[in-house]
């Protein structure tokens, strides 16, 4: 497993692994076989699986979650692949209604080990409907678990240990960076709902999942070069949210940066940003600031870069809260 | 077995145009029935049946303890005992009848009304009611009796159903699943998605719609303008429509069904034509939308009124049985009754015991957060 792997390979990776060690491990999805996805997460897979474990559906997302429930109830694990982002939405009913509380209206009787992998989040220049960002909609909702890996070592432990959990795992695959390469090492490091400090620093902590960690990163050097420290935090998880290792940041550097591509408005960073007030209120030196999407439907590509979070605006907002 | 009734139909109206006149709720085009509501045995070409006297009595018991149960929730609600209630009278036979075709193996997604089939699960009556009074969401072991939590949400549970089923052909076993739904729900996505799942993958799953004529107000008609086994062939299955009201038409159509998905010969559509005589729940009110005269014309179908006349002119039961079932029916009437009224609340923190399987810190610490507050009060248990 060692070595270089694009985020999309340390997947496709972690998919056969799961693959090979549980027979009951059954993947679903639309054009999943012999096209391996339309991102090629899957590519490979029903040829050395076959296609009754790597199953081409019907063109229906409702149908496919909802099936999988029934293969679940059944004794498998079905990991679903949802096309894009955009697309989730008839499932909705099939996530949150079903899905998620199946556990608890049978008293803990059943299980519900199903992973919905959706490809999230823009800046590709896709179309309409491509490029969105949903968690807060599925971390509101008890009984999901909801995650996003930033890296390829992440992408691919955290997929085999969402797959290996008993509970309903929404997992968040950064579109835009499938093809980022890095080290993918022969153990998950931790456990799947610790968040990681990535860069440590003494000034203000950027906070930040998925495909913002690389920003917030960038953001941090570049901040560097003016002497100014930052520390980024890669959640890595968002329902539950790793807490304690937050809290911790904030509490050091007396500042806290949320950056996500969602809109702002009731988005994880809301939830953040009340609880660390809540928690670090005498240690903070600046409110906690947001950085974001606006409360706008995701725009044309050819505005996206506007929409979506950047150096620039990650650095800005660091300017205000040193400010204070 | 419905092209007959299909062709006939299509004849008076143009191609692909159907006839309103004879579309929906209003056409009862060729139903498999075996027992007239006169009480008389008929035979069907397509569907046979050899019920001995004793089977016949046993439904016989069924219908009428299903019945009593459901009159005893009714009242119950009336009482302040639940907080509402989804009665079946008038579709004791569609229940039954499919309820009692299944095998041991086999596996039933009910909707939330399907107090019979779970009887012929023998699911516990009480367990139904948890829900229904606010003690619980569900309740019960779907796999301990192969009977699956009740869905509110309409039509979702087809897709479990298919999805299962999907999984007892990877498993190589012969065992079918069974989805109910309703008349109402055939216009969900979710049904025409498991539709599509089941034909495409050749599952094992039999979809048993109950056309009680109403899907709370609106009638058949304003769900489809054929009639709904119609639909199945549209998705590459047969589809039959069977007397909802003679258990034994029910029986035999389900079992034929049944064994026609265990044997790898894909999905079945039945639909069960028959009516809903009270109210869709007892927050309902039907005087509203329909007319007394058309839930008069379907007393005259009743599915127990029926099987008794047939027992009584076969002479296949005497007196001494039929008091028997009523004494049983008074008994099981205090049970639920008792049972009700002693089941306990759950403790609060039931809400925080299920949310989800593993571990989650959020869910630990407002537990402890709801524990430290409830401990603050005098006596220490908030009240």
């Amino acid at each position: 497993m060692a070595g270089q792997l694009s985020i999309a390979k340390a997947l496709n990776e972690a998919l056969r692994k799961s693959l090979e060690s549980d027979p009951k491990t059954v993947l679903m999805g639309e054009d999943i076989g012999k096209l391996g996805g339309v991102f090629r997460i899957t590519d490979g897979l029903q040829k050395d699986f076959g296609d009754d474990r790597v199953i081409d559906t019907p063109l229906a997302e409702s149908g496919i979650v909802g099936t999988a429930i029934g293969l679940a109830l059944r004794g498998y694990r079905p990991v679903v692949e949802i096309q894009f982002d955009g697309f989730v939405y008839p499932a909705f009913d099939q996530i949150v209604s079903q899905l998620a509380k199946m556990h608890a209206r049978a008293l803990g009787h059943v299980k519900m080990p199903i992973t919905v992998r959706i490809p999230f989040g823009g800046g590709i220049g896709a179309v309409e409907h491509h490029s969105e960002s949903h968690e807060a909609y599925f971390a509101h909702t008890a009984g999901l678990r909801v995650v996003s890996p930033s890296n390829a070592h992440d992408a691919h432990w955290m997929l085999r240990q969402a797959i290996e959990s008993d509970d309903p795992v929404v997992f968040l695959e950064p579109k835009r960076r499938y093809w980022d390469k890095g080290e993918v090492g022969e153990d998950p490091m931790l456990p799947l709902h610790s968040a990681r400090i990535v860069r440590p620093g003494t000034d203000a902590t950027l906070i930040a999942y998925g495909p913002m960690v690389k920003v917030c990163q960038e953001a941090a050097q570049a901040a560097e070069e003016d002497g100014r420290r930052l520390e980024v935090v890669d959640l890595r998880s968002l329902s539950p949210v790793d807490f304690a290792t937050v809290e911790e940041s904030v509490k050091r550097t007396g500042r806290g940066i949320v950056v996500h591509e969602a809109p702002v408005f009731l988005g994880l960073g809301a939830e953040l940003a009340a609880r660390l007030t809540e928690r670090c209120f005498y240690h903070l030196e600046a409110p906690i600031l947001r950085v974001g999407g606006y409360h706008a439907p995701y725009p044309p590509s050819r505005v996206e870069e506007t929409y979506l979070p950047d150096l620039d605006r990650v650095l800005d907002a660091v300017d205000r809260a040193l400010a204070f | 077995m419905t092209v007959k009734s299909t062709s006939r139909a299509r004849k008076k109206a143009a191609p692909g145009v159907p006839d309103p006149a004879r579309a929906g709720s209003t056409a009862e085009p060729e139903l498999v029935q075996l027992l007239t509501p006169e009480g008389d045995r008929v035979e069907h070409p397509e569907f046979p049946l050899t019920v001995t006297p004793e089977e016949l009595r046993s439904l016989y018991r069924d219908l009428v303890l299903v019945r009593r149960f459901d009159a005893e929730a009714t009242s119950l609600q009336r009482q302040g005992e639940l907080g509402l209630w989804a009665s079946l009278l008038g579709q004791e036979a569609a229940q039954v009848g499919s309820g009692r075709a299944m095998r041991t193996g086999d596996y039933a997604f009910p909707t939330y009304r399907e107090h019979g089939v779970a009887w012929c699960r023998d699911v516990d009556p009480l367990n139904l009611l948890g829900m229904f009074r606010g003690v619980n969401n569900g309740g019960w072991d779907p796999n301990e009796k192969n009977f699956h939590l009740y869905t509110i949400v309409i039509g979702a549970q087809t897709l479990h159903a298919t999805g299962y089923a999907m999984g007892i052909t990877k498993d190589g076993a012969d065992d079918a699943v069974i989805a109910y739904f309703g008349d109402g729900a055939s216009s969900q996505g979710d049904v025409n998605e498991a539709f599509t799942f089941a034909s495409v993958y050749n599952s094992p799953v039999v979809f048993f719609c109950q056309n009680n004529q109403w899907a709370i107000s609106e009638p058949t008609t304003v769900q489809t303008r054929i009639p709904l086994y119609r639909r199945a062939s549209g998705f590459g299955f047969p589809g039959v429509r069977v007397d909802g009201n003679d258990v034994l038409a029910v029986l035999a159509v389900t079992r034929w069904a049944l064994d026609h998905a265990r044997t790898g010969q894909g999905p079945v559509l039945v639909e069960a034509f028959t009516y809903r005589m009270g109210a869709h729940t007892t927050s309902d009110d039907p005087t509203r939308y329909r007319q007394s005269e058309e839930t008069e014309s379907w007393k005259a179908k009743d599915p127990i009124l029926r099987l008794k006349a047939h027992l009584e002119k076969e002479g296949l039961a005497d007196e001494a049985f039929f008091t028997g079932i009523e004494a049983e029916s008074e008994q099981l009437g205090l049970r639920v009754r008792e049972g009700v009224r002693s089941m306990p609340d759950p403790d609060p923190t039931l809400i925080f015991d299920h949310a989800y399987s593993e571990p989650h810190p959020l869910v630990d610490e407002e537990r402890a957060e709801y524990e430290a507050y409830a401990a603050s009060f005098e006596g220490g248990e908030h009240h």
